[in-house]
């Protein structure tokens, strides 16, 4: 075969991989959408369920995703963040460091739904926080921990040394430097990692499952009960009771989460400029 | 090979009128871990003035300037022996702090490096580190640092933008201003204007020239033509066998060692035989 033929096979074939991964993505999105919008109103999101709750809208639902995701945000931000500046500034780098990251990527793959028995346990049961917003938090505040320590980790590396000499070398602390130019420098990074996360996180089924309960209920208190939207749409769709409803409520939580991943990209394509 | 030490301080105190002393060194080695890359380097920097460190590629130069504001301490493993002293204050001295030292003497890198913060905050720096909160007082500093650093009149109207917009001879005076803003008692410059176009190579030899009535400067610069521009005094390091530490070869009047070098070697490096 000449050097032309081979050329124009492997070129192919990598173009049929990449077609594949947007074809499958397109199919996901294309089917949900067409299945879901049909449903899709302000009614539908607005609105409480009715009956068995199969009918009407989905709107406590929809606030008690967001309310569980922005505790759990709200509770994971800091330890990552704080625990991504000790492993990337503070810690000797050596065998405790990199037995912490070890961790911290095994902590990332266990299953969700190995972390949900797990929050269940420990926060719904030892600690007695029973099925809550607050439990349901903690447990997908575990979930987000590692991609967010991990991406302010890589984020705090990326800034250059020079800059960081820059601020040494007129007499800033370790602790100075850290704060007033790293830190700043990597937050566009930072915050990209936490929104991803926090995506991750609003579509979680399993965890929240587990330890948030099933109540069709408005959260107001942390220790109140409720139904996440991935729960909503496990139990329409596993009892049959209400197809178009199911693909509804998929629809509009993919439109969340794309949400999420678009906010992500924005935050860090602005204060890249500066 | 090492110098005779004492030969070597006797021979250059002889011929070196006696300006004011900023920073004595004596006998000074130092060490990358096992590696031993500078040994008995004994030279007086003069107080007010600016000195040039000379040398090919891997001489220890820079290594060396960065001693006279502790930056090796930052790398793990380094160790420094002999005397250092500012002011005939060790600096290597128990109870010293490097990052009291370092606002004393302040440092500019090869690449410029402003935070990626406005032109504002960066100036800013160091005095908000200092605990300056006032507005007004703030301003005054930063307006001055500008002036000295010959920026100001190119970035007054665009204080609130990025540093990093700026173009890189700006960034480097930017980086001169932000040192300066904390009041430094010497300026040391690794290559400052190695990574920069011309014109503002010019802008930072003439920058140079003023500030040396106020400010101690130490540069190390790969460019020979710059050190017989700009400085009063020059040291010539070499490294003469790949592996061997480093020495100073000569120190003197930067007239003298470029006129009449009294080491064959400076000569060679000066009339471009190597390096």
């Amino acid at each position: 075969m000449d050097k032309r033929t081979t050329n124009n096979i492997a070129v192919g074939v990598l173009w049929v991989a990449a077609g594949i991964t947007v074809t499958v993505l397109g199919a996901i999105i294309l089917y949900v959408f067409i299945n879901g919008i049909r449903v899709l109103s302000p009614e539908f999101i607005f609105t409480w369920p009715e009956g068995v709750n199969s009918e009407g809208g989905v709107w406590p639902t929809i606030i008690s995703t967001l309310y569980v995701t922005g505790l759990a945000m709200l509770i994971c931000t800091p330890v990552a963040v704080l625990a991504a500046v000790y492993l990337a500034e503070y810690a000797h780098q050596g065998k405790t460091v990199s037995t912490i990251r070890f961790a911290a990527d095994s902590l990332a793959s266990v299953p969700s739904i190995v972390m949900g028995l797990f929050g269940f346990a420990l926060f719904v049961e030892a600690m007695g926080l029973g099925l809550s917003m607050l439990s349901a938090a903690l447990a997908l505040s575990l979930l987000m921990l590692p991609i967010v320590m991990r991406a302010t980790e890589e984020a705090i590396r990326s800034v250059p040394r020079y800059i960081r000499w820059g601020s040494y070398g007129m007499g800033a602390t370790k602790w100075q430097t850290v704060g007033r130019v790293v830190l700043p420098a990597a937050a566009p990074r930072v915050i990209t990692g936490i929104v991803l996360a926090t995506g991750r996180a609003v579509g979680e089924t399993a965890v929240v499952f587990y330890t948030m309960g099933q109540a069709i209920w408005l959260p107001i208190s942390p220790l109140d009960s409720g139904r996440p939207m991935t729960v909503h749409l496990y139990l329409l769709a596993v009892e049959g009771i209400n197809i178009p409803a199911a693909y509804g409520t998929a629809l509009l939580l993919m439109l969340m989460i794309l949400g999420f991943n678009l906010g992500a990209r924005w935050i860090l394509k602005r204060y890249r400029k500066v | 090979m090492t110098l005779d030490k004492a030969a070597f301080a006797h021979k250059h105190h002889t011929h070196i009128e006696p300006l004011e002393v900023k920073i004595t060194v004596r006998g000074l080695n130092f060490w990358y871990s096992d590696f031993n890359a500078l040994t008995g380097i004994t030279v007086d920097i003069k107080k007010k003035a600016v000195t040039a460190f000379i040398g090919p590629s891997g001489c220890g130069k820079s290594t060396f300037l960065r001693c006279m504001n502790r930056m090796n301490d930052l790398i793990p493993g380094t160790r420094v022996e002999g005397k250092m002293h500012l002011d005939g204050a060790d600096i290597y001295g128990p109870g010293v702090d490097p990052v009291d030292l370092r606002r004393r003497v302040g440092m500019i890198f090869q690449q410029p490096n402003p935070f990626p913060q406005s032109i504002y905050d960066n100036v800013a720096y160091g005095p908000r580190l200092q605990g300056i909160k006032k507005k007004s007082d703030l301003d005054q500093i930063v307006e001055e640092s500008l002036r000295r650093a010959n920026v100001w009149k190119e970035v007054k109207d665009i204080l609130g933008r990025g540093g990093l917009t700026l173009s890189g001879g700006q960034q480097q005076r930017l980086c001169i201003a932000r040192v300066l803003a904390v009041q430094p008692e010497v300026l040391l410059m690794d290559e400052p204007c190695s990574a920069i176009d011309p014109t503002s190579v010019q802008k930072i030899e003439d920058l140079m020239a003023e500030l040396k009535d106020t400010v101690t400067i130490v540069i190390v610069t790969h460019n020979m033509q710059q050190a017989a521009r700009v400085s009063d005094f020059t040291a010539f390091f070499l490294q003469e066998v790949a592996g061997d530490p480093a020495v100073l070869v000569e120190y003197g009047r930067t007239s003298e060692i470029f006129t009449s070098p009294t080491d064959k070697r400076t000569e060679d490096y000066i009339t471009g035989r190597f390096g």
